[in-house]
């Protein structure tokens, strides 16, 4: 079996599974759709954090945005709720583009920690307006509409619509990193003055990164909002302590800087939150921060890290060839014949 | 707007929010010197700084609770967090101190979360204070009020970052901790154990933060999740004010005390802390435009 073939296998099993969990554990969808909106924030966060070496602390800001975007479209636009829904997502997107794109000017300026703290203060800025802004219900929220269909299904049609997001992103985020863009972003994040003196327009791919991040997280939020159907500024939208922060760890658990390691990362992270963190009874917090401590003090090379360091060979690293494939561009389950 | 306008037809009034803004700029200015200090020494962004600040609040809580003047609670909250700090270090910080700085922040930042949380686990949500009731002074008739625990507080603070300048001076140890901030190899080479200057150096800032969390708790409030926003006020000061500046350092504390004052009487006091953290943002991108006219960038 060619390397190729084997990948595609892979995919396809992985496909499979996804497409049946739903009808083999019916109980667990809206667990398994908020597994699937971990993986996009692993994925979108290690865009930045990873590839690109720009650590944001306040992606959920699109995250937020596109969330309170799609609802006050849904609310006001008086379109029917999938048309809303839809186009709701859509706005909250472009929005989420949009304003990646005018702040990116400011920000993606700011290098390494500065970059780090300002997103931090990004996300809980807008928080705190938030929960003053009436207009979007203020502190008290604002409740997403009614799902249509019949009592059932409205899991399952969020899980396939979590589910197709998350394809979706990790399908570009893969083409992104294979051709050109994704060696650009390399090379910032491994020395943006040299990147720079090399002719790169480093400011061009640094916010069309950030962009393509903002995008996906703003369509999650609108899609997230409405599985949660509750809105509230700090705790849901602009959730920095909670998804802010997990996003971040998620991606290192799983091994920064390589396409497949948030998606593991954001798998185990996720497991073992819904298996576990029930039985803390309100010290999960305690238990968060513990976490984010062990990790990036003791394990910040990630489990994808990890497997290279210790077995190279199956990424098709060989000591002896330039040009080796980068690390994370196999598949979980990579073709060893030819390694 | 309204209350624009209120600050235009009385005057006086602003009076009241400037004198409030400079006497607890100063507690700023006290927590932000503890975060130059360990940041220019040990290269370590100290996400918690803020959590010091809380739990210096609430052992300044629980010796008043205990009967204890609340004045004595400063010297006991600096010497509580200066062991929290001692052992903080020798257990985790000592591992990111040679680091990537996002190593450092992410931990200090897991770091802030786990404090905040046992807090909130330990001491519960509720906002908490010291009444250390000690009378008013009335101005312009009555319209300006000033608590004399505030002019206190101030005096207090004053007085602190005096003594830990005099510590930085005066002291083998400030000594030591100044010449690894110039340069650790070297320090290493004339024979200063640095790892011992970054436990003291991470200990004092600890003590500062804990000393100045005393005082908010006297003048304020305390809860267990005011902790980001000192951090962020830190971030802010010493950005401002640069690393070594102490006069700056006070005047940029107390700076900013005055605007948050301002901005929460005009806006409205629910955006108070969005004021602070947007203005974060707004510091950075305007000190980034500044300098990219140079062709420079933070570093």
């Amino acid at each position: 079996m060619s390397r190729t073939a084997a990948r595609l296998l892979g995919y396809g099993v992985l496909v499979g599974v996804a497409l049946a969990a739903p009808a083999v554990l019916p109980d667990y969808r809206t667990q398994m759709s908020f597994l699937w909106l971990m993986i996009v924030f692993a994925l979108t966060w290690d865009l930045l954090g990873g590839q690109m070496g720009y650590n944001s602390f306040g992606n959920v800001f699109f995250f937020g945005i596109g969330m309170y975007a799609c609802a006050v479209i849904q609310r006001d636009a008086g379109l029917g709720y999938y048309t809303g829904l839809f186009v709701g997502a859509g706005a909250g997107g472009l929005l989420s583009l949009a304003l990646a794109g005018v702040l990116g000017s400011g920000l993606l300026g700011l290098r390494g920690h500065y970059f780090a703290i300002a997103t931090l203060g990004l996300g809980i800025a807008a928080g705190e307006f938030a929960s003053g802004w009436d207009y979007i219900g203020a502190g008290s929220g604002m409740v997403t509409p009614l799902y249509p269909g019949e009592a059932g299904t409205r899991e399952g049609f969020f899980y396939f619509l979590m589910f197709g997001l998350t394809v979706a992103t990790f399908l570009v985020l893969r083409w992104l990193y294979s051709g050109r863009f994704g060696l650009a972003i390399n090379a910032i994040r491994d020395d943006e003055d040299k990147a720079e003196a090399m002719g790169m327009h480093t400011t061009v791919y640094k916010t069309a990164a950030w962009c393509t991040s903002a995008f996906f997280l703003g369509i999650s939020g609108a899609f997230a909002g409405n599985i949660i159907g509750f809105i509230d500024p700090r705790d849901v939208a602009f959730a920095g302590p909670t998804f802010g922060v997990w996003m971040v760890l998620m991606a290192i658990l799983g091994g920064k800087g390589t396409l497949w390691g948030p998606v593991i990362g954001a798998t185990v992270f996720h497991i073992t939150q819904e298996l576990f963190w029930t039985y803390l009874l309100g010290w999960q917090r305690v238990a968060l921060g513990l976490l984010i401590v062990l990790i990036v003090v003791f394990f910040p090379v990630g489990i994808l890290g990890y497997v290279r360091e210790r077995w190279p060979e199956l990424f098709g690293h060989r000591v002896d060839e330039s040009t080796p494939q980068r690390g994370g561009s196999t598949s979980s389950a990579p073709a060893k014949e030819d390694a | 707007m309204d209350n624009l306008s209120i600050l235009f037809d009385a005057p006086v009034l602003s009076v009241q929010l400037l004198l409030d803004g400079l006497l607890i700029g100063a507690i700023f200015a006290l927590a932000a010197y503890g975060m130059a200090l360990v940041w220019g020494v040990m290269n370590v962004i100290n996400i918690a700084q803020g959590e010091f600040v809380m739990l210096g609040g609430y052992v300044a809580f629980f010796t008043y609770q205990a009967g204890v003047h609340p004045l004595l609670a400063v010297p006991a909250a600096a010497v509580l967090l200066y062991i929290l700090g001692w052992l903080l270090y020798r257990t985790i910080i000592f591992r990111v101190v040679d680091r990537d700085l996002f190593i450092s922040i992410l931990a200090t930042f897991g770091l802030s979360i786990l404090l905040q949380q046992l807090a909130n686990e330990l001491f519960g949500a509720d906002v908490r204070t010291v009444s250390g009731e000690l009378g008013t002074t009335f101005l312009f008739d009555g319209m300006v009020t000033v608590a004399h625990i505030k002019l206190l507080t101030f005096a207090l603070a004053l007085i602190l970052g005096g003594l830990l300048l005099m510590f930085l001076r005066r002291s083998r140890m400030g000594q030591a901790i100044r010449a690894t901030a110039q340069n650790a190899r070297a320090a290493r080479i004339m024979g200063v154990d640095t790892d011992r200057v970054y436990a003291v150096t991470f200990g004092l800032n600890a003590a500062i933060c804990g000393a100045a969390g005393a005082l908010v708790a006297m003048t304020w409030f305390i809860h267990p999740y005011l902790g980001l926003p000192y951090t962020i006020r830190s971030f802010m000061i010493v950005i401002v004010a640069g690393l070594g500046n102490v006069i700056a350092v006070l005047g940029a504390g107390m700076g900013l005390g005055v605007a948050e004052n301002f901005a929460g009487f005009v806006f409205g006091a629910e955006y108070q802390a969005a004021f602070v953290f947007a203005l974060l943002v707004v510091i950075l991108v305007w000190r980034r435009f500044s300098l990219a006219r140079h062709r420079k960038y933070l570093k």
